[in-house]
This record gives C-alpha cells, structure tokens and sequence, in this order.
C-alpha cells in the first residue's frame, strides 16, 4: 500500500527555520474539496503572493530547488496540527525525505504511515550538513540510502543517520500499518473480553437516556 | 488483563514494562499498561483504544481507504463523529451555508450510516467541536483511551482520560483494529502551585507555561498536570489546559480525576449509571500516581502572582504578561531571534512595545480551548451593561450546541448580542477558519483559541492568544486590555 523507501536520490533544498508548523504546509485555507491538488497545497502561502503569482525568493521556487527531492531543515519540524495533507503534499511533489533536527511526534508518525523517509540528524552533524546543501546550492543530488544508512553527496563525506530498526524495516518493506496490527486480532478481542469484566464500562458507549 | 501467551519478539522494553508493574507507578503507566493489547513486530506497542471521535474534514480520507481495502469498522459502537470543523455558524445554518463544507459533511455522514457510527450532525441538538461535546456527553471517562484525529485530543485529558491526536492513516487503523500502534512516551510531571489571582485562569497559566517550556518543551513525553492550582480548577479549566498541551509538543496531557470529575460526569448521557457507576468509581479512585514513582521530566510553576497572559508573535510560546512589553529581539537567545523578527513584521509590532493599548479589529471567543459555558459565563460578566467598541467585530461561538443551549437558558446569549457580540451557531469557526469565519488581511485579533500561526485565522491576520476575560475586554475597550483594570474601572 505504502510505496517502499530504499534510496531516493533529489536534490537538496534547504529551508532554514525551526517549528514549522502544519498550518505552512499544507495550509487548510488552500483546501477546498474532498480530492485537494495537494501539488499547490504544499506551502502555499510562502510559494504564492495573494496575486497567485509565484514569490521568486521561497526556496522550492528558485530555479535549482524546482525539483527537490529532499528537504532539509532545522527543529521542531510539522509542528501543531494533526493533519495529514502536510505529509501528502510532500509526496505529490516527489520530496520523499526530510532531513530535520527533529520533528514534531505526529508529524513523524504521519511521515512514517506515508513512506517519507523523516531523517534526524544530531544538531552539529545536521549544521554541518546544511552547510554542504547550502553550498551545492542545488548543482547536485544527495543520496540517501535507507539500508546503509547514509546521506552521501558532494562536498563531504557520507552522513550516517540512525533510525529505530523496527521503523527501518516497515519503510524498506512498504508494510502494511493495518495488516501488522491484524495479526494480533485474537490479543484483541481477548482484551475486550477481559476488559468487559475488568471495567465493563470501557466496552460499552451507549446513551443512558435511551435505555 | 494482558495476554500472556509468550510473544516472540518481546524486547528489554517488554521486559521492563513487566517490572514497571511491581514499582511505583506514574498514572500514565497504569493506563497504559492496563490498555496494552501486545507488541508489534516492528516493535511498537498496541494500544487499545476505548472510545474514537472524528470529524468531518479527516473522516471521509479514512472511509474511502477502508471501502477501497475493503476493511469493516471494528467497533463502530465505540465510535462517534461530529460535524465541527467547516460547519457554518450562522444563524438558520444548513450544511450548505458554507459551501466549501458541503462535501466533507455529506461524506461523513455517508460513512457514518454505511458503517453505523452514531454521528452529531450539523442540527443535531448535541452537535458541537469534538473535543466539547465527547467530555459533556460523558463519552470520555477517566482511566480511558481516547483518540480523535485532531492534535488537540488531550483536551479530554481534564477528565483524566489518556488521549491521543492522530493523523489520517492512524484514524484508518484505529477504525478498523481499535488499538493504536505507538512507541511508550516518556514521562513528564508539570506542577502548577499557588492560587490564581482574579481574572487570571487556565489559559494564562498554560500560555505561561508554553512560554517557559517552548514549543517542544514535551515533545515525546505524556504530560501529567498537578499541584494545588490543578486541583482547584474547575474541569473545564483543566480542560483549557490539557487542550493546550500539544502546544508544547505534547501529545497526550491529562489530569488525574477526583471528586470533582466524579460529580461533573456523574449523570452525563454516555456515563456510566446505578451500580456500574458505583463500581467504576471504585476504579476511577485508585487512578493516581504512586507516591514514589519517577517521571522522566519535572517541571514546576509557581501560579501566585501570575497575571494575565497574551500571546504577540507567530507561536504560542511567544507570550508575555498583559503588563509587559514585547521583547526586543536582541535580548532573545539566538536561536529563536530570527523567528522573533519575522514575528515582529508579520505582527505589525516594534520591539520593546506594551501590547497594551494597541487597537484591535476583531475578537473571537470560542474553539476547543475555551468555548464551555463557564468561560461564556466570564466573558458575559465583563460585557454585562457594556458594549463592544465601535469598529470592533467580536463573535462568540459556543463550544456545542449544548452550551449554547445552556447559555441562552440562562440569558447569556441576550448579554452578548446586547453588548454587540454576533453569537453563532456551534463549530471550530475562526479557530481555524475552515467554515469560512475569517479575518481579513492584516486585522488583528484577540482570540481564545490555540494558534496563533501565520494566515492560521485568515490570510495575513494578527492573532493574539488570550483567556475568555481578556479578549471580553479588549473587544469593549476596542484595544488588548487589562481585564483587571477595566472591571476597576481604570481602563
Ligand atoms: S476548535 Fe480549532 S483546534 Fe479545536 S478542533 Fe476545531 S479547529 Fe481544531
């Protein structure tokens, strides 16, 4: 269902700021229906002026970062809401990783439901690898290789990330959220069983008033 | 409880969780453990989810992901939905006031009836934000999992239940396995000591809190609230802070329930009754945390001289006293200058201002964070026999129909419109602007809501975030007040 992630190769765009929040994004003043073109929605408002003309100064506007495919950036990334466009906007313009020095929690989870590599470097490594970004300024792509682990391109060495090997592995594999869980269906209904006598309040919702 | 059966990928975090059970427990651990289905091969934890709430801008993503696999809902009896997020607030309102709404409305519904989910429609009479109306209903209870594809989940926390906001693909999973998928978080304690002065409440001490802890302060961490200045606040107040919670990072936060979350939910429509209710209880009451358990993270503040708080930039942590200036760029540690600066342009202010005093275009009073009748009930003593300011528009919107309801029962609604106020309809509105209530270019706000994010309100509108009594005030002062000094008559 998820596309697998085993190595994406972009170029590199730097978008330099802490907490990025959600409502950047994927702005929800820039959905309108049930089928969004989550291919605009992708910071709307800092790519378009209220004229819809393009602003040339944001980064994925400028000429070499067009075709990004991965986006670097500093703390606290996906910051507040919960919404999932954030994540598919990325994908519907091919930006496939996201090297941060940290993400928001859910913002993470949303990344990972979605087959986007978020990538976290420690604060000294992540500095020292935007300045590479910053100094290929676009002229060439970055690898990133989710089996070795590395981020290799020019004007340095390979950058080797960590992430949990459990998440590693449902990314390489593409698998499927629900089906994992599914294997567990009999822990599931021996636990609504028990909890109907533990605290048999939990297992039943229903409107006293109507009893 | 747990199944026993031996689980072939059992990790040292396994392992410890078992001892976790024989130590002193933080609350946070009590209902995780007793929620904990089993482990996942990917080593995650499964999570059972006892009671699910969706709304209509998220729900219809998740429908069509089950229809197209071809995956039934586990426990639609578990779960609820509610049209809030793009509902139109005016009066005599249908699901096509707001145009752009129409379609996630009808498809909500839709997927409620295909998957017999009992949904709060638009002119259900107990329609209203999701997380308002799970709490009043007593579909929330304390000791429960909750989850609702919206980050301000733990709102539901006040009644100590362990919530949880989630996107799109967690919304499908939770529909059909009921469990969440998740890694254990940490473990922070947040005590708020000492007696809250006049006119300061929940908002302000979460604002101030945000502001001290930044806005991934509890990034990773399930956030436990307690001191004296918890316990004395009235549920919906712990329900302001809880709701606040995510904006420092936090994905759940909660309250641990006492008397006074008994006697709130005792009597609600989904709450337990008779002799289950007195069994629960029972339960509800060993809901604490040990005397010796340890937290990961601590955190104290000292509440007593607390004024009221007011956000001036672009995140929730950029906040200061009512009384106090803006800060100078300059004097802010380096690495959040720079988001300082862009604040100070997109806010329209100079460094070193008071906020104090600057003309306001608008004011909200309404969304998840402090839309409950006790905070109408607040800003109606204060516009009492006062009228908002000329060229001011100030709305207030009810958290549900049912405080809505409520507050006409007992005249609320006469006070506003008296005092100018227009009153609508209950729905998220301009919290997030998706039913269309929106400011306009350059305005500038004073809303009770939880974000205050670029264009959040409106394109290129000014937020500031402030509790229910300032932003009364400042609509009938025409400019952010002192609530303090207006009721003394000094404004
Ligand atoms: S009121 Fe605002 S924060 Fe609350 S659920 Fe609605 S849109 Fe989300």
């Amino acid at each position: 269902m998820i596309q697998p992630f085993t190595r994406h190769i972009g170029i590199a765009a730097p978008l330099l700021v802490d907490d990025m929040n959600t409502d950047q994004i994927a702005p929800f003043l820039a959905s309108r229906s049930l089928k969004d073109d989550y291919r605009i929605m992708l910071f709307n408002r800092h790519r378009f002026r209220d004229d819809g003309s393009e602003n040339p100064d944001f980064v994925l506007n400028k000429p070499q970062f067009r075709k990004a495919g991965i986006l670097v950036t500093g703390h606290n990334f996906g910051a507040g809401s919960s919404r999932e466009s954030a994540v598919w906007s990325m994908l519907a313009n091919d930006i496939r990783v996201i090297v941060a020095k940290s993400f928001a929690d859910i913002y993470r989870e949303n990344c990972l439901q979605n087959g986007l590599l978020p990538v976290v470097l420690e604060p000294d490594v992540a500095d020292a690898f935007i300045a590479r970004v910053v100094a290929v300024d676009g002229a060439a792509p970055f690898t990133v290789d989710l089996l070795a682990q590395t981020i290799s391109g020019p004007g340095g060495p390979d950058v080797v990330f960590q992430i949990p090997a459990a998440e590693r592995t449902r990314l390489l594999e593409g698998l499927d959220d629900i089906g994992m869980t599914m294997k567990h269906a009999d822990e599931i209904a021996a636990w609504e069983q028990a909890a109907a006598k533990a605290q048999p309040w939990l297992q039943t919702a229903r409107d006293r008033r109507q009893v | 409880m747990r199944s026993t059966q031996a689980r072939p990928h059992a990790s040292d975090d396994h392992e410890r969780s078992l001892v976790r059970r024989t130590m002193p427990r933080t609350l946070f651990d009590k209902i995780w453990d007793f929620h904990r289905i089993g482990q996942r091969v990917d080593g995650r934890d499964l999570l059972y989810i006892d009671r699910h709430v969706l709304h209509e801008l998220h729900a219809h993503h998740a429908f069509a992901q089950l229809e197209k696999q071809k995956r039934p809902v586990r426990r639609p009896d578990l779960t609820f939905a509610v049209q809030d997020h793009t509902v139109a607030t005016a009066p005599g309102r249908d699901e096509n006031t707001n145009p752009s709404g129409a379609a996630f409305i009808k498809a909500m519904r839709d997927g409620c009836r295909k998957n017999g989910i009992r949904l709060f429609d638009i002119d259900d009479r107990e329609q209203g934000i999701c997380h308002v109306v799970a709490p009043e209903l007593g579909i929330v209870l304390p000791g429960a999992t909750h989850a609702v594809p919206d980050s301000h989940a733990a709102t539901v926390g006040g009644l100590g239940a362990l919530a949880f906001g989630c996107g799109t693909s967690e919304l499908a999973h939770i529909l059909v396995t009921q469990v969440i998928a998740m890694k254990r978080p940490k473990r922070m304690r947040v005590r708020l000591d000492g007696r809250l002065g006049p006119h300061v409440s929940a908002k302000d001490v979460a604002l101030r809190l945000i502001a001290e802890v930044g806005v991934a302060g509890a990034r990773g961490y399930a956030v436990e609230y307690a001191g004296t200045a918890v316990a004395a606040m009235p549920i919906e107040q712990r329900m302001t802070l809880c709701n606040l919670n995510i904006e420092m990072g936090g994905r759940s936060g909660f309250v641990a329930p006492d008397d006074a979350t008994f006697s709130w939910l005792e009597g609600r429509p989904y709450a337990p009754r008779g002799r289950m209710w007195d069994r629960a209880l029972t339960y509800w009451r060993t809901l604490a945390t040990d005397d010796d358990a340890a937290f990961d993270r601590e955190i104290a503040l000292d509440c007593t001289s607390l004024e009221p708080q007011i956000s001036w930039g672009t995140d929730p942590s950029q906040v200061v006293g009512i009384s106090e200036k803006v800060p100078d760029p300059a004097a802010i540690d380096a690495g959040r200058r720079a988001a300082a600066e862009s604040a100070f342009v997109y806010m329209g202010l100079a460094p070193g201002m008071p906020l104090k005093g600057l003309p306001v275009d608008r004011v909200f009073i309404g969304s998840c964070t402090n839309s409950r009748l006790p905070d109408l009930q607040v800003a109606a003593d204060i516009v009492r026999s006062r009228h908002v300011a000329e060229g001011v528009f100030a709305m207030i919107v009810p958290g549900s129909s049912s405080v809505k309801r409520e507050a006409e029962a007992a005249g609320l609604d006469r006070i506003f419109r008296n005092a100018g106020f227009f009153w609508g309809e209950s729905g998220c509105s301009m919290c997030a602007g998706g039913n269309g209530d929106r400011g306009k270019p350059g305005e500038r706000i004073v809303s009770t809501t939880n974000r205050n994010f670029e264009n959040r309100q409106g394109p290129k509108v000014r937020t500031h975030l402030a509790s229910p009594a300032t932003a009364a005030a400042s609509a009938v002062a025409g400019r952010i007040a002192d609530v303090r000094q207006l009721v003394a008559g000094a404004a």
